[in-house]
């Protein structure tokens, strides 16, 4: 393994201009190996969710460099970000996003559909996705038949149906019951234990327990990263 | 993505949420459709006048009677009746060159009844056999009576289509005996179906030769009006001129008469008049269709951003499922198309559908400039209103379209 799968060094963050200036990141540095699961953990405004977008691709830093898997993303284009946000890169958002009146087959495909897959193979792929967290018999509804939690496993599905190296889940389990909660950090735990490496943010103690690496934000830098359990062989 | 993917992508965007596309589709149509029936109504009222210029024949003159009653009161009698008299005078080709035939005309509402049917006919008049050309009327079957007719005072009738439905139906009336006030006519010949010209039926006719009428209808008595028609088109002014001076002579008029015993209607006047007014109308209802293709433009550009705008959510997380700019934007821009082409062609539809009833009693004719005007216009305004909001999406990161409300 020659590089990390992340590789942060000094990202700043600033949001606004003149007196209104945010700075939600301050200079922040981290390395996650392949196979990690890490927990970012930090009050309302420590500029965690801002990190994950950053990580996700889906914001671009105010100064400092992101490597993913050796690659700086800055230097990309327009296109090239799209593909690394589709092949590399699997997100899961707090609020789902889910595409609506849209059955949660045809979300899972999306990805896929952005890939060029065909749909034969697509449809095949997505459905192992579903089956995977569980919802293989909820192929044809459309969210708002869905339950949150499983809103967030067709969204988790969604997330890993590429097979990406990363996945990022921002709160996944922020807006759900303890059930759902339990349903989605159990698919979370075994994607883990597949290999894949996976960073979430949370509010929750219970939640970061599942992990093997803690990381803290206070005010835009990290202040305490442990490492609670040995990464998994890969 | 190949562009089929795109496109699959696109049509269900626009069934997924069927009120919405319902709703711009509607938009559009309504706008196509009210811009296309509105030049179509403007252009229908056109045509029908013009119809009625060339079916009124455009080289008579109608004089009538001045109606003032007895005037000046001093040495010279004025007599503001039409008369016989007056006939020979007028056809007189040394006093009125210009003049071809003159046509003396009773004319009043009449009873007819044939097999214990009755109709009233508005329009029986007696004159001579030369009213019937210079009013542009043709004959469909038989025959129009002769001089010779109008010389013996022959009971003999011409009629028009009204009056054939009116009083026999199916039966061929062609030497029929009709009965009107009280006396026999024999029915030799069935005019042709001629349009309408304003707001008579000008199918509810029947001519007789005049001296039938005077004799057994309205006894002798003066004339409603005389039907003079020129040698030409372009001689009606002559004409009008020639008739005047004769009718001046005839009926004692001097330049001291206050007013005119008589009134010379030019056909030509009229109509010129009336096009000019039918023209004003179309440019009216052009203008009212500028702004409703102008208020329709509007409404689908409202629809078309609010929509795109409330997808900016949606396009955020294609973005960020990896969907390139490109195939965000070929997507919205065939839905865009879908939409206004359908809303179009169906407003296209709805307008012929409409301009085949007719609106406050003008047939609609469309023009078929005004519906590519109307489709070609809406078609783009929905293209650009529906792409460009799409497009400024597109281009925003991920996380600013996400957190778009």
């Amino acid at each position: 393994m020659t590089h990390p799968v992340l590789d942060v060094r000094n990202v700043k963050k600033i949001y606004g201009e003149g007196e209104t200036t945010v700075h939600a990141l301050r200079g922040v540095s981290l390395r996650v190996e392949r196979g990690d699961y890490v927990a970012i953990m930090g009050s309302s405004g420590s500029g965690k969710s801002t990190l994950m977008n950053i990580l996700g691709c889906l914001d671009i830093p105010t100064a400092g460099n992101y490597l993913l898997d050796g690659v700086d993303v800055s230097r990309l284009n327009d296109r090239q970000l799209s593909l690394v946000r589709n092949r590399r890169i699997g997100f899961v958002f707090q609020a789902f996003n889910l595409i609506a009146r849209t059955t949660a087959l045809a979300n899972v495909e999306l990805p896929l559909a952005y890939a060029g897959i065909k749909p034969a193979e697509r449809r095949r792929r997505a459905k192992a996705a579903l089956d995977l967290v569980g919802l293989g018999d909820r192929h044809s509804h459309e969210p708002n038949q869905l339950s949150g939690g499983q809103q967030q496993r067709v969204a988790v599905a969604r997330a890993l149906v590429t097979a990406p190296a990363l996945v990022l889940a921002d709160e996944p389990t922020g807006n759900l019951d303890s059930q759902s909660t339990r349903d989605v950090l159990a698919v979370l735990d075994r994607l883990n234990r597949s290999g894949r490496t996976i960073i979430l943010i949370t509010h929750e103690p219970d939640v970061a327990e599942h992990t093997r690496r803690l990381i803290r934000l206070v005010d835009g830098r990290i202040v305490e990263d442990v490492r609670k359990r040995e990464l998994a062989a890969v | 993505m190949n562009i089929i993917e795109t496109i699959r992508f696109a049509l269900r965007g626009v069934t997924a949420n069927k009120l919405r596309s319902g709703l711009t589709v509607l938009g559009i149509l309504i706008g196509v459709a009210a811009v296309i029936l509105l030049v179509a109504v403007g252009n229908g009222s056109q045509q029908a006048i013009q119809n009625s210029i060339e079916q009124l024949g455009t080289n008579t003159l109608t004089v009538t009677s001045g109606g003032g009653g007895l005037r000046g009161g001093g040495a010279s009698t004025t007599n503001t009746a039409l008369t016989m008299d007056l006939v020979p005078a007028l056809e007189d080709n040394n006093a009125a060159p210009h003049v071809k035939s003159v046509s003396p005309v009773i004319t009043g509402s009449q009873t007819a009844t044939y097999a214990g049917t009755d109709a009233t006919i508005s329009q029986a008049l007696g004159t001579y056999p030369e009213y019937m050309t210079a009013s542009n009327y043709t004959l469909a079957e038989g025959s129009n009576f002769t001089m010779d007719d109008v010389n013996d005072a022959r009971k003999v009738v011409v009629i028009g289509q009204t009056v054939v439905q009116n009083l026999f139906d199916t039966v061929d009336p062609i030497g029929k005996q009709i009965t009107v006030s009280g006396k026999l006519f024999t029915v030799i010949g069935v005019l042709a179906n001629k349009g309408g010209s304003g707001f008579n039926d000008p199918n509810d006719i029947a001519m007789v030769p005049i001296t039938a009428v005077e004799e057994s209808l309205t006894g002798y008595g003066s004339l409603n009006q005389l039907l003079v028609q020129a040698t030409g088109p372009n001689d009606v002014t002559e004409a009008q001129n020639e008739v005047t001076a004769v009718l001046d002579q005839k009926l004692n008029i001097t330049a001291s008469t206050a007013t005119t015993a008589f009134r010379i209607l030019n056909q030509a006047q009229l109509l010129s008049t009336r096009a000019s007014t039918a023209q004003t109308f179309t440019l009216l209802l052009g203008a009212v269709a500028g702004i409703s293709l102008l208020v329709g433009g509007i409404g689908i550009t409202n629809i078309m951003m609010v929509t795109v705008t409330e997808r900016t959510r949606e396009i955020g997380i294609r973005k960020a499922l990896g969907a390139p700019k490109r195939t965000i934007l070929t997507q919205f821009l065939v839905e865009a198309t879908v939409l206004s082409l359908i809303g179009g062609l169906l407003g296209v539809a709805a307008a012929v559908i409409g301009s085949q009833f007719s609106i406050v009693s003008i047939k609609p004719v469309i023009v078929p400039s005004s519906v590519f005007l109307a489709l070609g216009v809406s078609v783009a305004i929905g293209l650009f209103f529906g792409s460009y909001p799409a497009s400024r999406a597109a281009g925003l990161r991920p996380i600013e379209a996400l957190r778009y409300e």
